[in-house]
């Protein structure tokens, strides 16, 4: 196993979305590549800024489509062809104008379920413990201030380059991130 | 310049903004957080929660009459099989369309003025779904059988019909109330986070902590986040329309006169659509009085919410129209007694108060100074409560009590009991939607921070 290094990164604070912006992708352009930027909301742009493009969300959505729509449907070929057949009125056995609704709905949960699973997942929450919060200040992510993080293990990281560099980009502040 | 911004886009427009100019996000998070965190609770609060406590210890009572003695205890008899249980289940899920509304399909169509009154629109979904799911638990009789109604392997062999609206209800309530919850959490996320910071006492941060899981607004979680939003706006766009076309279908697949009918399921999702905007104003009026928040729920949100109501409200009335051409134009003679019955019959005084309500009452909002005048605004918003609720009355009670004989005739008369279940689940309604405004925030604070103008130097402060 690799040595852990000393801290886990720095933190520079930002006052607006713009400046968060702007710094992100000065970052990006200088090279650094394991670094993530938080907000108090979504900023346009910023996931795309750090290098983040495509998320693969609205695949397993699909997938969770398909899997509903096609388990209500079968489920109910089963049931009412297979295991308990009961003749209503002459009609056919598998009379698939009746399932429609149990697949419609079957198809929008399992969706559904898939959406915030999958997307609880990727993220990597829930999370108990993260070195981000050891910092103090950082309790205003979730406010108003904007902060942008550069990862001790990105190549490019030295403890006093990436300092200056952060504080190149005009922060309010600049933070050591224990672990 | 933020200021200048502003005042022009107010010129230009001449409506009340949809956010009092001069917050920043820093000043937004701090006031709707302390409704939570820091302010004391209102007296109102706690006078408001002790009624509905009341009214919930009323329902549990009923409930737990009914279990023990059968529905033998309720109004419902051999030709009104169904009373007031199915009124309210649909009275109740009606309601809750509102809140999938405003957070789905006013989200796909990118209007910002939702954002003062999604959440609790949705929190208002969610327990008007609970209430409206336990009335056809209850009317099975023998309750603790409810279980029957899922497709499971079981020891005796049988299976659900799934020819039966009624089990697609099953499917639709639960995967509406599921669904429902799911995107009000993924909302809450972020402020949850939010409380977590901010909370003072240890308790409460570690309650917010563990149920914001973590979140720490990292640019990639938000993009998957917003993502995965907009999907699950996606997926309760259609969801919402299915789910009270489905209940409409209880009905329409019935061979009953004034059932029968074609035009069931716009017309129900127009229906809840009317009472759940109806049941959003109705909260959110004392709501911003008592709270303070008429600079977040503003004027602008009352105004666009009385046109939806008159506009679902029309549609409504069309739906009766219609019922009214198909019994003459279908030369039925039973659904022309149907309908004869329900303007003459012993039913009638109800049909003519819907009429005033559902139909008459809105119509004051053709006028600007009505739709912005807060009294008319409430009085109405009750109104069409009413009358939506007379709505469910006249349809399952008035097809019932008269039969295609006229030797299987009869009445149906709610009960006490009938009454106390009822009013008991307005008081679980209530009792749940007060503990929601004590401990959650009411309005969303990260998406009140993303719908303020373009970041000024005001935000440096």
């Amino acid at each position: 196993m690799a040595t852990k290094p000393p801290i886990y990164g720095l933190m520079a604070e930002f006052d607006t979305p713009d400046d968060i912006l702007r710094a992100a992708r000065a970052a990006f352009e200088a090279g650094y590549r394991k670094m993530d930027a938080y907000s108090p909301f979504p900023v346009e742009g910023l996931a795309d800024a750090l290098g983040f493009r495509h998320t693969r969300l609205p695949l397993v959505v699909l997938i969770g489509g398909v899997i509903g729509g096609l388990g209500g449907f079968l489920l109910q070929y089963y049931v009412s062809v297979i295991a308990y057949p009961v003749n209503v009125g002459g009609r056919p056995l598998n009379s698939w104008p009746a399932f429609i609704p149990v697949t419609f709905e079957m198809t929008i949960l399992v969706a559904a379920l898939f959406a915030v699973l999958g997307m609880l997942a990727m993220n990597g929450l829930p999370m108990p413990y993260h070195p981000v919060f050891n910092v103090p200040r950082f309790r205003l992510a979730t406010r108003n201030q904007f902060f942008l993080c550069i990862e001790a293990r990105d190549p490019l990281f030295d403890r006093d380059r990436t300092w200056a560099f952060l504080e190149s980009l005009n922060p309010r502040g600049v933070y050591e991130v224990e672990h | 310049m933020n200021e200048r911004n502003h005042t022009t886009t107010e010129d230009f427009s001449s409506l009340p903004p949809v956010i009092q100019p001069g917050y920043t996000y820093a000043s937004i998070t701090d006031k709707i957080a302390a409704l939570v965190l820091t302010r004391r609770t209102p007296r109102s609060w706690f006078i408001g929660f002790a009624i509905s406590f009341l009214l919930l210890m009323v329902f549990l009572f009923a409930v737990a009459y009914v279990v023990t003695t059968g529905v033998g205890i309720w109004g419902v008899n051999v030709p009104v099989g169904w009373g007031f249980d199915i009124v309210n289940f649909v009275w109740w899920i009606g309601i809750g369309h509102a809140g999938t509304l405003i957070s789905a399909i006013l989200l796909l169509l990118r209007q910002r003025w939702r954002t003062s009154i999604n959440r609790f629109a949705e929190a208002m979904t969610l327990f008007a779904v609970a209430c409206a799911g336990l009335y056809p638990l209850l009317h099975l009789g023998r309750q603790w059988l409810a279980y029957w109604l899922l497709p499971y392997p079981n020891t005796m062999g049988t299976w659900p019909q799934f020819r039966s609206p009624l089990v697609w209800d099953v499917f639709a309530v639960s995967t509406y109330a599921t669904v429902s919850f799911l995107f009000w959490f993924v909302g809450l996320i972020p402020d949850l986070a939010t409380l977590r910071d901010r909370a003072g006492s240890r308790l409460a941060r570690i309650v917010y902590g563990v149920l914001a899981m973590g979140w720490r607004g990292s640019a990639i979680h938000w993009h998957r986040y917003e993502m995965a939003y907009l999907l699950l706006a996606g997926l309760a766009t259609p969801l919402v329309v299915s789910v009270h076309s489905v209940v409409s279908f209880d009905f329409a697949v019935g061979i009953i006169p004034g059932w029968h009918a074609t035009i069931f399921p716009p017309y129900f999702v127009a229906g809840a659509i009317y009472s759940g905007f109806a049941m959003v104003m109705t909260l959110a009026i004392p709501l911003r009085a008592i709270y303070g928040l008429e600079d977040f729920i503003t004027l602008r949100h009352l105004d666009n919410m009385a046109k939806v109501i008159l506009a679902t409200g029309l549609i409504v009335v069309y739906g009766y129209l219609m019922e009214f051409f198909m019994a003459w134009y279908s030369g039925s003679p039973y659904e022309q007694s149907m309908i004869s019955n329900r303007v003459h019959g012993p039913y009638a005084p109800l049909y003519w108060a819907l009429l005033a309500c559902n139909a008459l009452a809105p119509q004051v909002f053709w006028s600007k100074r009505m739709r912005r005048s807060i009294p008319v605004l409430f009085v109405v918003s009750l109104i069409v409560n009413v009358g939506m609720w007379l709505e469910r009355f006249i349809i399952v009670v008035t097809s019932l009590h008269r039969d295609f004989l006229p030797s299987s005739w009869g009445m149906y008369y709610p009960t006490a009991w009938d009454w106390a279940t009822y009013l008991g689940s307005l008081g679980l309604f209530l009792t749940l939607l007060f503990l929601f405004i004590r401990f959650l925030p009411m309005i969303s604070i990260f998406e009140m921070r993303a719908i303020l103008p373009t970041p000024g130097e005001n935000q440096k402060a």
